[in-house]
């Protein structure tokens, strides 16, 4: 495939290093002639100085025939324009845009970028995963149905551990999905016993969260 | 009618005091306090520091209420953010869009936003003056 890179930063470049193993044609375009210059001597001449959100720079750089674009650099605007201009003028099939304040994320999509990247609320999820005194994991909204899908660790001190899910004090309208423990992951019955450390996948009310996280994992003193 | 200005370099501040002698009502946002100092001493309206492509600023400057947003900050890309968050998300009824760049300003006009290239109007200006 023939990608094109807008925005030679720390994404763009090791974006590039990966897409380039796999064998894709890659084109960076980037308007700081010194970071032009350090991709050039590190990775070869994949490299075009310009403005990837200018028409005539994207007409250089053989947009017509890209199959990808994807814009990665630390400005929304930028990252907007540039797929808008590769969508609507040349167009790529397919627009990715890197999105530094979350809140755009639906602007973007209403506007036709076909993929956004948050980098912000990809980090911060992360970093959710790793906090221990936040056992309960925000995955996805259902649209429309005020239902969540959450992740919720089983602290291995919990009240819980050893319990079937029937005698689990759930909310109403709250399911465990799917359990992923030492076995692998099962899809758990009535019967099924909570491991320690083991992580639930649930659907639960918005309202119900913090009941569920309370089912899961008090401790057997707070009970 | 009630307006925000995005922006408030030579034009904005110009525009927001010919818009105020007009009578509009008239809201002013720019990311540098000190922009504001190119406002004229007796400007009545609002002047609010606050990012314009960022939603939560331009609910703030009251644009669920606007009748019109115009966009005439440095950037042609915030320029044309922050057009398309006043017509898609908000759908204020008239959007204007400054953007230097001629080719990208063809584009949004035949995306469907109101635009206004400096540019090309400023050159026709030009040639106009010189060739009679």
């Amino acid at each position: 495939m023939y990608i094109i890179v807008v925005g030679g930063g720390k994404l763009g470049y090791y974006l590039t290093t990966t897409l380039l193993k796999e064998g894709h044609e890659i084109l960076i375009l980037e308007k700081d002639p010194a970071k032009c210059d350090a991709i050039c001597e590190e990775l070869g001449s994949v490299v075009v100085r310009g403005d990837g959100c200018e028409a005539r720079t994207l007409a250089e750089a053989g947009t017509e025939r890209a199959d990808m674009l994807i814009a990665v650099t630390n400005e929304d605007e930028d990252n907007l324009v540039a797929c808008q201009v590769a969508k609507h003028k040349f167009n790529v099939p397919r627009t990715i845009a890197r999105i530094n304040n979350p809140k755009n994320e639906a602007l973007f999509k209403k506007l036709g970028i076909d993929v956004t990247v948050s980098s912000t609320n990809l980090i911060l999820e992360h970093i959710a995963e790793e906090v221990p005194t936040h056992p309960l994991i925000h995955l996805l909204t259902l649209t429309g149905r005020n239902l969540e899908v959450v992740e919720i660790k089983v602290p291995p001190n919990s009240a819980a551990v050893g319990k079937r899910v029937r005698e689990l004090a759930l909310p109403p309208q709250s399911v465990i999905t799917l359990m992923v423990g030492k076995w692998g992951a099962v899809v758990p019955t009535l019967d099924t016993i909570l491991e320690p450390g083991a992580q639930l996948i649930a659907v639960t009310r918005t309202e119900a969260k913090e009941a569920l996280r309370e089912a899961i994992t008090a401790t057997k003193g707070a009970e | 009618m009630n307006v925000i200005i995005m922006g408030c370099g030579r034009v904005g501040a110009q525009l927001a005091a010919l818009l105020e002698e007009e009578g509009h009502k008239v809201t002013v946002m720019d990311r540098e306090s000190q922009s504001f100092s190119r406002l004229p001493p007796n400007f009545q309206g609002r002047a609010l520091v606050g990012d314009g492509t960022d939603e939560d600023y331009l609910r703030r400057a009251g644009i669920e209420e606007a009748d019109a947003f115009v966009a005439v900050t440095q950037g042609d890309n915030r320029n044309v953010m922050a057009a398309q968050i006043a017509k898609h998300l908000f759908n204020v009824p008239k959007v204007v869009c400054r953007i230097y760049d001629p080719l990208r300003e063809e584009l949004y006009h035949s995306l469907g936003l109101e635009t206004i290239s400096p540019t090309t109007v400023g050159a026709k200006l030009l040639r106009d003056v010189l060739i009679d």
